[in-house]
C-alpha cells in the first residue's frame, strides 16, 4: 500500500500573539516536544499568548477531522491558520503535500476559489444579499455567468432544503436555516477541503441535533475532507473520523472516538470522557480478541459485528454465553469476544492492549477511508 | 496618574489636604496676589505687543505667494464645478414647479408613505406660492452640486481611514479640527484662492460637509461583523470584490445615516456661504431682508429655509432608515409610468406656454406688512418690558461674567458704587465662605466657591491671563489626564502668543453665558419631557426640527425683537444650543430602569428623593453628553451670531472675511476651533473617568 498523500499537513505549527512573535519563534526554533515545551514557556513569560504551539498533524483525504476543546484552546485559530486567514508565526503547513503557505496572495485566491470553503459559528452571511445570492456569491467573484451561477446556487439550496427561500434575506431566517445558507454557501464550488468552525455552537440542542445528522448525510455523498471546531465532546464523538483534542494551543490527543474514550492520555481528556455514554461509543472491534484458530470452523453466521456498539453487544448477548465470534463488513470471522469482557467495559479498565498503539499518533487507524 | 475617584469624606479632608488640592492652593495665592502688580507689570494683564507671533502675516505672505502658482489650477477647478452646477440650476428654474412638486411628492410617498407626501406638498406649495421658488432652487442647485461631491470625499477618506495606517492616524484629529472650525473661516482662503463667487460656496460646502460621511463611512465599515469579511476572503473575492460587492453594502445602513447628515450640513452651509452674495439664492434673500430690517419678509423666507431643510432631511431620513430589503407596494415597479407622467405634464405646461411661476405674490406682501406692522406694534407697546429685560440680564448677568463686579458695579447700572470697603468685605466674606464650605463638604467646593468669586470680581476678561491658563491646565490635568494637559496647554500658548487671548476670553465668556443659560433651559425641559408623555409628545418634533433648520434661521426672531448686540447674540445662540440638553437629559431620564426606582419607591423614598437620588445621578452620563453637545452648538453658533453684532473671535473671522485676510481669519478660526477641542477634551476625559463601570447600572 502505497501511502497516501494528506489532505492537510501541520509540521511543527505555531501561532503566537505579542510583539516580534516570529522573530523570537526563529531564535528558538524549537523542533522537538522538548525544546517546544521551553519555548512556550519562554515566550508566555514574554506576555506572548501561544495560541497554537508546535502543532503536528496529519489530515487523510476524505477524513472527518475534528478539533476540540475548550473555549480558548486555540481550536479557531488553528483552524485559521491551516486555512491562512491568519497568518501563521512559524511552521509549515503542507496542501496535498505542496507547500501552502508560500502562496502568494494571488494563487491563495485561487486555490480558496476552488478547492476551500468554510463555514463560520455566526454564519458570516451576507445581510444586504438574498439567500440566492449569498449562496451564488463565491461563484460571482469567480466570473461565472449569471444563468450557471443561478444553477449552481439553486442546486445547492436544494441540497440543505431551503427550496422556497431563495429570495428570502438573512434577518428573515432562523438560526438553522441561516446555517443551512451558510452551509450551501461554502460547498457551491465544490471545495474539496471543508473548514466548519462551531458551525453548530449558535442553534438549539434540537436543531444541532438534526443539523449533525444533515451533515453526516452530505458527508456520505460528497467525501469532503472535514476539518470542524467543537467544544462540545458528543458532537465531536458523533460526527469525527478522528478527533484532535486541544488545551492550551497544544494538541494533547488525537485519536479515534473510541480510542480516545477508551484511553483518555491525560485527566484533562479524561474529563470529558467522563460525560460519554461509552456503551454508545466503544465498538466491538476495541475490545475482541484474536480468534482461535479452532473457532473459525464453529462460525455459522450468527456473530457479532465488528462495528456494533457496546450497548447493542450487550444486549445481543446478553442470552448467550462463552467466546462470541465477531466478524466484519465482508461476514469474515475476525475475533472472539465473552460476554464478560464486554460487561467489563462498562467499567474504567479497558483493554488497554488493544488500542495503546493508536494514542497520541497522528496517524489514521489502520481501516478509515482505505 | 490613578487617582481616587470617589470624592473625599468631610472628615478625612478636615485633617488633611490630599496632594492634588496643593496646586491650586498655590495657584490662588498666586491669583490674590497678582492683581497688586498688574499696574507694575502690565504684561501680566495683556500679553505684550511685541511678543506677538506674526503667524497672520507669514500666512498672509505665504498665500499671496502661492495664489499665482495656483490661480490657474483654481480657474479650471472653478470653471468644472460653475458649469454643472449653473446647468442644474437652469434645470430646475426651466421645469414648472408643478412638475417638480409631484415629482418630490411621489419620492416622499415612496421614501415613506402618505403622511411624508402630504407633509411635503404642503411645505413645497408654501415655497411656491410665497414666490420664493427661484430662490430655493437656486439653493438647491448649489446643494445638489456640494452633496455629490461631498459624499464622494467623505467615502474616499471614510475608506483610507479604515484601510491605512496614515489615515486610521491622521483622519480623526483632521475632522475634529474641521467640525470645530467655524463655518466662516472655510470661505476665507477659498475666496482668496477662487474669488468671490457661488463656486467658493459650493466647495466651502463640499469641503465643509463631508465629516459625517467620513465617520459614517469609517464607522460602517469597522462594525461589519468579522466572519462576514472572512466569509468573503474565504469565497476568493478579489479587494475590490471584497469592498464594493460585501463591504461597502453591508455597512449601507451606516452610511445612510452620514448621507443625510452630510445633506443637511451641505444645506447649512449653502446658506451661511451666502453671506458671500451674488447668487439670488435664499440665505442671500433673508441675510438682506435682515440686513434692511424688513423682518416680515425675512420670516418668510427664513420660514422657506426651514421647510426646505424638513423636507429634505425628511426624505433622505426615511430613505436611510428604510429597510431596502422592503418596497413600497403602491409604487414597485411603476417608476416608468411616473416619470412619464411627469414629462407629460411637463410637456404640456411648455407647449400651452402656461407659465404657473409667482413673483412677489400680493399675499406674501400683505403678511410681511402686516407682520412688520404688528411687530412694530409689539415693540413699541412692550418697548420698556424688552429693555428691561434686555438690560436686567445684561447689568446682573453678562456684565459681570465679562468685566467683573470690581468694574459692572456703578451708579448707572447697579445704581451703587463699589466702595472700597465694599470690596474688601466682598473679599473676606467670600474668603470665610469658602473656607468654611471646604471644611465641611472637602476641599474641592471650597476652592470652586473661591474660584467663581474671583473670576465674578475681575470677570473673565479682567482676569490675568497666567491665573485663567493655569487654572485650565491644572484643571484639564486633573479632570483628565497629562496628555489633555499638554494639549490644553499647547492650544492657549497658540492662542496668546498669537494675540488672539482677549478676543478668545470675550468668546469663552459669550459662549458660557450661552451654555449656562442653555443647560438649564434646556435640562428643565428635559426633565419635563421626561415626566409627562405629553410634554414629550410636543417637545420631541420641536427639538428633533430645530436641529435640523439652518444656524442662521435663528437670527431672524432675535433680531426683531432686540437690536444688533450682544444680547442678541445671546439669545440666537440659546435658541440653537438649548436643543441638545433637552434631548440627552430627556433620555438619560427615561433610560434609567424602572426596577431600580420601584425598588426605592417601596423603602418609602419620596418622588424629589428618587429624582435627586437615583434618577439624575444614573442619568449623569448621558446629560454630561447633552452638555458637552450644547458646549459645541454654542461655538458653532457664536461664529453666525457675530453677523448680528459680537465681539471676539467670531467677529474677528467675520471680519477678516469681509477684508479676506487669510491669516487673521484663519488664527481666529483655527483659535476657536482649540477652545472647542479643549473643552470637549477636558469633559470628555473627565466623563469616561468619572463614569467608567457606571454604563452597567445605568440600564
Ligand atoms: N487576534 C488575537 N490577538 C491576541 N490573542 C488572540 C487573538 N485571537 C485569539 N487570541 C487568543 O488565542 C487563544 C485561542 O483563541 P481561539 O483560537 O479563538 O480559541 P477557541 O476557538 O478554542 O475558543 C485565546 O487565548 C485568545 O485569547
Ligand atoms: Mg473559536
Amino acid at each position: 500500500m502505497t501511502p497516501i498523500t494528506p489532505a492537510l499537513e501541520c509540521r511543527n505549527l505555531w501561532k503566537v500573539y505579542g510583539d516580534n512573535a516570529e522573530e523570537r519563534l526563529k531564535q528558538y526554533a524549537p523542533t522537538n516536544a522538548k525544546q517546544a515545551a521551553e519555548c512556550s514557556t519562554a515566550l508566555s513569560a514574554e506576555g506572548g499568548i501561544i495560541a497554537s504551539g508546535h502543532i503536528n498533524l496529519q489530515i487523510q483525504p476524505g477524513e472527518f477531522f475534528v478539533l476540540m476543546g475548550l473555549s480558548g484552546s486555540g481550536k479557531s485559530t488553528l483552524m485559521r491558520c491551516m486555512s491562512r486567514l491568519t497568518e501563521p508565526s512559524a511552521g509549515e503547513l503542507l496542501l496535498d503535500g505542496a507547500d501552502f503557505l508560500s502562496a502568494k496572495p494571488k494563487a491563495l485566491r485561487q486555490i480558496r476559489r476552488q478547492k476551500m470553503g468554510m463555514v463560520f459559528q455566526h454564519f458570516g452571511l451576507f445581510p444586504h444579499m438574498t439567500v440566492q445570492d449569498n449562496v451564488a456569491y463565491p461563484l460571482r467573484v469567480q466570473g461565472i455567468n449569471p444563468a450557471e451561477r443561478q444553477r449552481k446556487a439553486q442546486e445547492m439550496i436544494e441540497l440543505v432544503g431551503l427550496e422556497g427561500r431563495e429570495n428570502a434575506y438573512p434577518h428573515q431566517l432562523s438560526g438553522g436555516q441561516k446555517q443551512r445558507v451558510g452551509i450551501a454557501r461554502s460547498l457551491a464550488v465544490d471545495p474539496e477541503l471543508w473548514f466548519l468552525d462551531e458551525p453548530f455552537s449558535a442553534l438549539d440542542p434540537l436543531i444541532r441535533w438534526q443539523m449533525q445528522s444533515e451533515l453526516l448525510r452530505l458527508q456520505t455523498l460528497f467525501h469532503k475532507t472535514i476539518i470542524f471546531v467543537t467544544h462540545d465532546f458528543m458532537e465531536a464523538v458523533r460526527l469525527a473520523d478522528r478527533i484532535a483534542i486541544m488545551k492550551d494551543g497544544q494538541v494533547v490527543q488525537v485519536g479515534t472516538p473510541q480510542d480516545i474514550v477508551l484511553n483518555p492520555a491525560t485527566d484533562y481528556v479524561a474529563e470529558f470522557v467522563k460525560e460519554a455514554p461509552r456503551t454508545r461509543i466503544i465498538k466491538v472491534d476495541q475490545l475482541m480478541q484474536a480468534a482461535p484458530a479452532a473457532t473459525t470452523t464453529t462460525f455459522n453466521g450468527q456473530a457479532l459485528s465488528q462495528d456494533m456498539t457496546l450497548e447493542d453487544a450487550l444486549s445481543w448477548s446478553a442470552e448467550r454465553a462463552g467466546e462470541l465470534p465477531v466478524r466484519d463488513q465482508n461476514g469474515q470471522l475476525i475475533g472472539v469476544i465473552t460476554p464478560e469482557r464486554l460487561a467489563m467495559a462498562l467499567g474504567n479498565t479497558p483493554g488497554k492492549a488493544t488500542s495503546n498503539s493508536d494514542r497520541q499518533s497522528a496517524q489514521p487507524p489502520a481501516g478509515v477511508n482505505s | 496618574m490613578a487617582k481616587p475617584p470617589t470624592p473625599p469624606t468631610a472628615r478625612g479632608t478636615r485633617r488633611s489636604l490630599p496632594p492634588q488640592a496643593l496646586p491650586w492652593l498655590g495657584l490662588l495665592a498666586l491669583a490674590l496676589a497678582l492683581p497688586f502688580f498688574m499696574s507694575v507689570l502690565p504684561w501680566l494683564k495683556a500679553w505684550p505687543v511685541d511678543w506677538l507671533l506674526p503667524l497672520a502675516d507669514w500666512i498672509n505672505a505665504a498665500m499671496d505667494a502661492l495664489a499665482p502658482a495656483l490661480k490657474p489650477t483654481t480657474r479650471i477647478l472653478s470653471a468644472t464645478l460653475e458649469w454643472p452646477m449653473l446647468a442644474l440650476r437652469d434645470v430646475l428654474q426651466w421645469l414648472p414647479w408643478p412638475v417638480l412638486v409631484l415629482a418630490v411628492l411621489l419620492l416622499a410617498f415612496h421614501a415613506s408613505g402618505p403622511k411624508l407626501a402630504v407633509i411635503c406638498l404642503l411645505a413645497l406649495l408654501y415655497i411656491a406660492l410665497s414666490g420664493y421658488w427661484r430662490q430655493a432652487m437656486n439653493t438647491l442647485a448649489l446643494v445638489g452640486i456640494a452633496v455629490p461631491l461631498s459624499l464622494l470625499l467623505g467615502l474616499l477618506i471614510g475608506i483610507a481611514a479604515q484601510r491605512t495606517k496614515i489615515g486610521a492616524r491622521l483622519v480623526p484629529p483632521a475632522l475634529d479640527v474641521m467640525q470645530t472650525m467655524p463655518t466662516f473661516a472655510y470661505l476665507i482662503p477659498l475666496l482668496v484662492l477662487f474669488g468671490f463667487g457661488p463656486v467658493v460656496g459650493l466647495i466651502a460646502s463640499a469641503i465643509y460637509a463631508c465629516p459625517p460621511m467620513v465617520r459614517n463611512v469609517h464607522l460602517g465599515l469597522s462594525r461589519i461583523p468579522g466572519e462576514i469579511k472572512e466569509a468573503a476572503t474565504f469565497a476568493g473575492s478579489s479587494a475590490w470584490q471584497k469592498l464594493f460587492w460585501v463591504e461597502l453594502p453591508a455597512a449601507m445602513t451606516q452610511i445612510k445615516v452620514g448621507i443625510n447628515q452630510t445633506i443637511m450640513a451641505a444645506l447649512s452651509m449653502v446658506i451661511i456661504a451666502s453671506v458671500i452674495g451674488g447668487f439670488d439664492d435664499i440665505g442671500w434673500e433673508v441675510l438682506s431682508t435682515m440686513r434692511k430690517a424688513r423682518f416680515g419678509e425675512s420670516l418668510l423666507a427664513g420660514f422657506v429655509i426651514v421647510l426646505l431643510a424638513v423636507v429634505i432631511d425628511r426624505i433622505s431620513a426615511a430613505y436611510a432608515s428604510k429597510d431596502s430589503t422592503q418596497r413600497t407596494p403602491l409604487l414597485a415597479g411603476r417608476i416608468g409610468y411616473c416619470g412619464g407622467g411627469l414629462l407629460l405634464l411637463c410637456a404640456a405646461f411648455k407647449l400651452s406656454g402656461f407659465d404657473p411661476s409667482i413673483t412677489d405674490p400680493a399675499w406674501a406682501k400683505a403678511v410681511a406688512t402686516w407682520l412688520d406692522t404688528r411687530l412694530e406694534g409689539i415693540v413699541v407697546a412692550y418697548g420698556n418690558a424688552l429693555t428691561a429685560i434686555k438690560n436686567t440680564l445684561f447689568y446682573y448677568y453678562l456684565l459681570p461674567l465679562r468685566i467683573g463686579f470690581s468694574q459692572a458695579i456703578l451708579p448707572f447700572t447697579w445704581g451703587f458704587d463699589f466702595t472700597q470697603l465694599m470690596r474688601w468685605s466682598y473679599a473676606i466674606a467670600c474668603g470665610v465662605l469658602a473656607l468654611g464650605l471646604s471644611w465641611r463638604s472637602g476641599w474641592r467646593k471650597g476652592l470652586l466657591l473661591a474660584a467663581l468669586a474671583y473670576l465674578l470680581y475681575f470677570g473673565l476678561t479682567g482676569m490675568p491671563w497666567l491665573v485663567f491658563g493655569t487654572a485650565i491646565i491644572l484643571l484639564a490635568w486633573q479632570a483628565g489626564n497629562l496628555a489633555t494637559a499638554v494639549f490644553t496647554g499647547l492650544a492657549l500658548t497658540f492662542i496668546l502668543v498669537t494675540g488672539m487671548w482677549e478676543r478668545a476670553m470675550l468668546s469663552i465668556y459669550l459662549c458660557g453665558a450661552a451654555v449656562i443659560l442653555s443647560f438649564l433651559l434646556g435640562s428643565a425641559l428635559g426633565v419635563w419631557a421626561a415626566t409627562r408623555e405629553r410634554a414629550s409628545a410636543v417637545i420631541r418634533p420641536i427639538a428633533d426640527t430645530f436641529q435640523t433648520i439652518p444656524l442662521f434661521v435663528f437670527l431672524i426672531p432675535v433680531l426683531m425683537f432686540f437690536q444688533i448686540g450682544e444680547f442678541t447674540a445671546l439669545l440666537a445662540i440659546i435658541a440653537y444650543a438649548f436643543v441638545p440638553a433637552v434631548r440627552y437629559t430627556e433620555n438619560g431620564l427615561r433610560q434609567v430602569s424602572p426596577e431600580l426606582l420601584e425598588v426605592a419607591t417601596e423603602q418609602g423614598a419620596t418622588p424629589w428623593q428618587i429624582f435627586w437620588q437615583i434618577k439624575v445621578p444614573l442619568a449623569l452620563p448621558t446629560i454630561m453628553v447633552g452638555l458637552n453637545q450644547t458646549v459645541m452648538y454654542a461655538f458653532a453658533m457664536l461664529v453666525i451670531a457675530a453677523l448680528v453684532g459680537t465681539t471676539g473671535l467670531g467677529q474677528q473671522v467675520y471680519l477678516s472675511l469681509s477684508a479676506a485676510d487669510t491669516g487673521a481669519g484663519l488664527i481666529a478660526g483655527l483659535s476657536m476651533a482649540l477652545l472647542a477641542m479643549v473643552t470637549d477634551r477636558i469633559m470628555q476625559t473627565w466623563a469616561r473617568k468619572r463614569f467608567a463601570g457606571m454604563a452597567s447600572t445605568a440600564h
